[in-house]
């Protein structure tokens, strides 16, 4: 059977939530804690199709994450296709982990993530400085389990004829 | 990145991309604004006929003074007109309402409703009942980014109300702080200046409350004096701001650069204003 081109639904309407969840106002002190919710869902789809979601969906779903935040163009969108990549090479080690391994994972990929966002924001001369900035490692691995069952769900109600 | 950090060609490329981005960022606002809407709905009687006997008790006040600006507005223009100067000083205002979205922690960055339809222009000024509160970064064609003072990568020329002293005003990251660079530890500081913009970048019209002075410390050894400063404005707290139209009409030749290089710089260009 032919992969079908294109993304199905559910991830495109999970990606655009995960952008949503980027921008949603949350009270200041708790902003810098904010979970990398689109590296989360994206490591979560490559990881369960990973011919049909790849880097080029993550570079795209990072530049709109630029524009949205404000950063430089690329910024985001780099980063995340890195990311993708890495996903790419350990999908199936990744499948078959229990979820905490994976959160361990998870947290790795998101510290390289924001390391390489805090690169070209250093460049320009604004580096974040302070230690705040790695929150989201922490926070990002500590919501995974709740992404990944609730992708899970979505996956096995729409997409079983995926591969 | 480089690209879009030193060209403004990517500007157009970022614009299409907000066009896109925009209804993401009013599905967000949305159920914000309506929230608001709704508590609105429940405050009490009382408290609305306080509210608006405050409001029309201001308002009086302020047409009151209105009347006597006008005045104050006629003779300034006959005393500029005595002394050949083809300064103007006439300004257009627009409320933009900001969006209930939230940009990256660690930038000073908000966004308007009000884009490049309404006439807004990168580089506009943002100001606030209170004070400035930045510039435009970039427009859309229905939203408008803009850089608040207190962003590290914002510099806003000053000059202070008491002694006439001209600097700089950088922003920390932090709205309640900002800094004032470059001063030699001879010159006339004190805690409570008050901060005016001087003009000097030929962005922001002069005399707008900037900030206050809230500590002048000369560390020995160094070659300025630290000076920091409170804005006056709420940066972190307004939902409402005022776009700014001065004399100078948006000439679209000089757009900013790209994000973080818009610093105002007090070029050579603007005379100082007469003094």
């Amino acid at each position: 059977m032919k992969a079908p081109i294109g993304i199905p639904w559910p991830i495109t309407l999970s990606l655009v939530a995960a952008l949503a969840l980027a921008i949603v106002p949350v009270p200041d002190p708790l902003a810098p804690a904010r979970p990398e919710w689109l590296a989360l869902v994206l490591i979560y789809w490559i990881m369960a199709f990973p011919r049909h979601v790849g880097i080029l969906t993550a570079f795209a779903a990072g530049l709109l994450l630029d524009t949205l935040q404000g950063h430089l163009l690329g910024q985001n969108a780099l980063a995340l296709g890195v990311i993708a990549w890495i996903v790419l090479q350990i999908h199936p080690r990744l499948r078959v982990y229990p979820v905490w391994q994976q959160m361990i994972v998870v947290a790795l990929l998101v510290a390289l993530f924001k390391l390489l966002t805090l690169w070209p924001q250093g460049a320009i001369g604004l580096p974040p400085g302070t230690p705040w900035y790695w929150a989201p490692v922490a926070t990002s691995a500590l919501v995974w389990p709740a992404i990944y069952l609730l992708l899970r769900d979505v996956r096995r109600r729409w997409l079983l004829q995926l591969t | 990145m480089a690209l879009d950090h030193r060209m403004n060609e990517f500007q157009t490329v970022r614009n299409a991309l907000a066009t896109v981005t925009y209804p993401l960022q009013v599905a967000v606002d949305a159920p914000v604004r309506a929230g608001s809407r709704i508590l609105e709905s429940f405050t009490s009687r009382e408290d609305l006929i306080t509210e608006n006997r405050i409001l029309r008790r201001d308002n009086a006040e302020l047409r009151a003074r209105q009347l006597r600006f006008d005045a104050l507005q006629m003779e300034n223009d006959r005393l500029r007109a005595l002394l050949n100067t083809a300064e103007k000083a006439e300004e257009r205002v627009q409320i933009a309402k900001l969006l209930a979205v939230d940009l990256d922690p660690f930038r000073q960055q908000i966004v308007l409703n009000k884009g490049s339809r309404h006439g807004a222009y990168p580089g506009q000024p943002v100001i606030h009942a209170d004070g400035v509160i930045g510039q435009v970064l970039s427009a859309q064609p229905t939203s408008a980014t803009a850089l608040l003072i207190s962003d590290p990568g914002h510099a806003l020329p000053v000059l202070s109300a008491r002694t006439g002293l001209r600097g700089i005003v950088v922003g920390t990251g932090n709205p309640r702080r900002l800094e004032m660079r470059h001063v030699p530890p001879q010159e006339d500081v004190e805690v409570g200046d008050l901060l005016l913009t001087s003009g000097m970048g030929g962005r922001f019209a002069p005399d707008y409350p900037v900030a206050k002075v809230t500590a002048v410390e000369h560390q020995p050894g160094q070659p300025f004096l630290d000076i920091q400063a409170e804005p006056l404005a709420a940066l972190d707290r307004s939902r409402e701001v005022l776009l700014l139209w001065t004399g100078e009409a948006p000439d679209a030749a000089e757009p900013p650069d790209a994000f973080d290089t818009d610093r105002e710089e007090p070029g050579p260009t603007p005379p100082p204003d007469g003094s």
